[in-house]
């Protein structure tokens, strides 16, 4: 090893240049992963939101929202066959140009290494949240044999958490390559676990990304079936 | 992916309990080729010459064992462990600082795998890299190969001799051609002697764009010989070819393939990738083969090597329009930088692209970096609205670089992006802050190199202002003047 050598930055492999200063001298030094150009690409989901899916309302135009939700969220909630069932997603950072090409990487060419690069952030959304299960999105096996991973079990454990693996796909074709309204319409693509024990839990969904939030209500709707108390989600990107 | 070994082959076995991944497999067998056997001939056709990834191919994971377990496919290890360290086989990547490991459900273990070559499909150490064992594809070749009929100059011809001797006895060869001697037309002949003789020939580029602009004029040249043209996403990624022309990337996915390669412009890149793509060019051709490298601007030590004679080279010092290299002026134009923290340039910067301006003269305007590019632009569209700047990533860069041409853009400012390949028939060039780290001996030998292309406007006037001149400024202007001399004594210049 050389103890010389320096840190690259996980997204872009530019050398990351050391703070230098008081505060980095005697503070305990966290890992800097990404250098400080990424870390301003990657921009925070801050200020008003969507009350439910967590839609940033900045730069939103007005004909795109309804009062405290988003468009997209008063339709779910005016639709008795889905209002209420997610309490509430949390989305960490705007998927932009550059997180789209971030996640890309990561989860269609497999850079697994990049999940630590949200580790900090997830783990200070979920300390908050205070789930008593962590459940991922599930993929079908032919999708999970092509990846090698689940980005969604990836994002847990490289954030110190361990997933409760309690749901499969039944359905595979990817979500990516349908509408809103096929995404809506499909049949259930999920199933439970049959020894799963959700009575009175509060579930957190995790995925990387909200696009519809069809996906993470399918999965609520069955886990609110199965007994959960409430269930919130969370995703890298929104 | 796990595989156990019985009687002598891999068997795929996901289950056993003494199954492995490839790379902690010690030595993988090969078994025997079985002439009975009917493989498949698109199999034959997609893998020979290749290292693919099962999830490169359309063929499903039985039909390539049965291959493999009759001799004709071959399953290397995609990621080594050799010397304490791990290298990815494919891309020849040592440093553990890019390699990262995974839970996968593949093999089931903490699996490692390379994020050098991540783009071209995962590598980790449970990947089996697909060859072929069997007789190669038959090739019909045509009794004439080359239908070119232009003439080359005499200091193309020297060279373009080398190449077919280098070519014959699969030797190195080093084709050190000034920007705008015409390097293409220099290959014909050799690219014909190889493919008399039935082999299978790569030119490799950095660049796609080139790999866009050689492919027709080659396809041309060889009409009755079939070309593949090989970039991220082409449409002939499948094709067996005697003939390929590929960017240095696409090597990757070639193993032992080529009795001769080509590379165009083996100084273009930073050290570090420039090895991996040696890594590349390396596997990609044949134990015995040859290697020609063509560039205007051979790096230091290749220079060095050059003069004493350790590398077998041609040099072609004169362009083809017989006319000399313009020497490049240097002028210095004091703190230009803090200048431009004012929004404003120095004055003999100004009275330069005044003069061009007025004169009507189009000029390239190199900088070293984007935002002081960017500063300057305004101070400049005061002489003229339609100056435009460009670089790496603008999603204009084409469309300005056509306007260039057709000359609805009277100055172009750029940062290095367009420092080789581009070329416009009649302007002049300036560096400003030529002293930056950025412009290397190589980049300026290129950057002078825009200027006199054309046969009809073979001057063009070379200026670098300079705030305290470098090291790198003096060798290239040296190594411009020294061409020049040499075009002299060997007669090939006019003038």
């Amino acid at each position: 090893m050389n103890p010389f050598q320096q840190d690259h930055c996980l997204i872009c492999n530019n050398i990351i240049q050391p703070t230098i200063g008081w505060r980095a001298i005697f503070s305990i030094e966290k890992e800097q992963l990404i250098c400080s150009a990424c870390e301003e690409n990657l921009k925070k989901i801050e200020g008003e939101t969507c009350r439910i899916c967590c839609r940033s309302f900045y730069q939103l135009d007005e004909k795109f929202r309804k009062g405290e939700w988003c468009n997209d969220c008063f339709r779910w909630e005016e639709d008795s066959e889905w209002k209420g069932l997610l309490e509430k997603n949390h989305s960490l950072f705007l998927y932009n140009e550059f997180l789209k090409e971030v996640i890309t990487k990561y989860k269609f060419r497999g850079d697994y290494v990049l999940a630590k690069v949200f580790a900090v952030a997830i783990k200070e959304a979920l300390t908050k949240m205070s789930p008593d299960l962590l459940v991922p999105i599930p993929l079908s096996e032919e999708r999970l044999y092509e990846r090698g991973f689940n980005q969604a079990v990836a994002l847990l454990m490289e954030s110190g958490f361990s997933p409760a693996e309690i749901l499969t796909r039944i359905h595979s074709e990817k979500q990516s390559k349908k509408t809103r309204s096929e995404r809506i319409h499909l049949p259930q693509v999920f199933k439970v676990a049959a020894d799963s024990n959700l009575q009175g839990k509060k579930v957190v969904l995790i995925d990387d990304i909200y696009t519809t939030g069809s996906t993470l209500r399918h999965a609520a709707k069955l886990l609110k079936a199965a007994g959960a108390a409430s269930i919130q989600s969370l995703t890298i990107a929104r | 992916m796990r595989f156990i070994i019985k009687a002598g082959r891999l068997i795929l076995n996901n289950t056993s309990g003494d199954s492995l991944p490839i790379t902690k497999i010690p030595t993988i067998p090969q078994p025997p080729l079985n002439p009975d056997f009917a493989y498949n001939p698109n199999i034959q056709q997609l893998l020979t010459g290749k290292q693919l990834l099962f999830d490169d191919i359309p063929f499903t994971l039985d039909e390539i064992q049965t291959h493999y377990q009759n001799g004709y496919v071959t399953y290397r290890k995609g990621i080594v462990y050799k010397g304490k360290q791990h290298i990815c086989v494919r891309c020849g990547n040592k440093d553990p600082q890019r390699f990262a490991s995974f839970p996968c459900s593949r093999c089931g273990e903490t699996c490692l795998y390379c994020r050098q070559c991540l783009m071209m499909g995962r590598i980790s150490a449970c990947t089996p890299l697909l060859g072929w064992n069997g007789p190669v594809p038959d090739t019909v070749y045509p009794t004439k190969v080359l239908e070119w009929q232009g003439t080359l100059s005499e200091g193309q011809s020297v060279a373009s001799n080398h190449v077919v001797e280098a070519i014959q006895r699969n030797q190195e060869h080093l084709v050190w051609a000034v920007c705008g001697a015409g390097k293409t037309e220099v290959l014909f002949a050799g690219i014909e002697a190889a493919l008399t003789t039935q082999k299978r020939i790569c030119i490799a580029t950095p660049r796609t764009d080139v790999v866009l602009e050689l492919t027709p004029r080659l396809q041309a040249a060889f009409p009755n010989i079939t070309v593949a043209s090989l970039y991220g996403g082409s449409e002939d990624r499948h094709l067996y070819a005697p003939l390929t022309i590929a960017t240095t990337h696409q090597l990757l996915r070639f193993y032992q393939a080529f009795d001769t390669i080509i590379l165009d412009e083996v100084d273009a890149f930073p050290y570090t990738v420039e090895e991996s793509l040696q890594h590349a060019a390396i596997h990609a051709r044949k134990p015995t083969a040859a290697m020609i490298y063509l560039t205007a601007t051979p790096n230091e030590k290749w220079q060095r090597e050059c003069r004493s004679g350790k590398r077998a080279y041609t040099t072609i010092p004169a362009r083809f329009h017989r006319h000399p290299l313009p020497v490049p002026e240097f002028v210095w134009c004091g703190n230009w930088q803090k200048r431009l923290q004012k929004n404003k340039l120095p004055q003999n910067v100004i009275q330069w692209i005044h003069n061009r301006i007025k004169s009507n003269k189009q000029a390239l305007i190199f900088f070293p970096h984007i935002p002081l590019m960017e500063k300057a632009l305004p101070i400049l569209r005061q002489f003229d609205p339609t100056i435009q700047s460009v670089h790496a990533e603008d999603p204009e860069r084409k469309n300005k670089v056509q306007k260039m041409r057709t000359k609805e853009i009277p100055l172009l400012l750029t940062t290095t992006i367009l420092e080789r390949g581009v070329t416009f028939p009649n302007i002049d060039v300036a560096v400003v802050g030529a002293e930056d780290p950025i412009f290397t001996e190589s980049a300026l030998v290129q950057i002078a190199g825009r200027a006199g292309r054309s046969k009809d406007h073979p001057d063009g006037v070379v200026t670098f202002f300079h705030y305290g001149k470098t090291d790198e400024m003096i060798k290239a202007r040296r190594q411009i003047v020294s061409m020049n001399s040499e075009g002299i004594k060997r007669g090939l210049l006019d003038k």
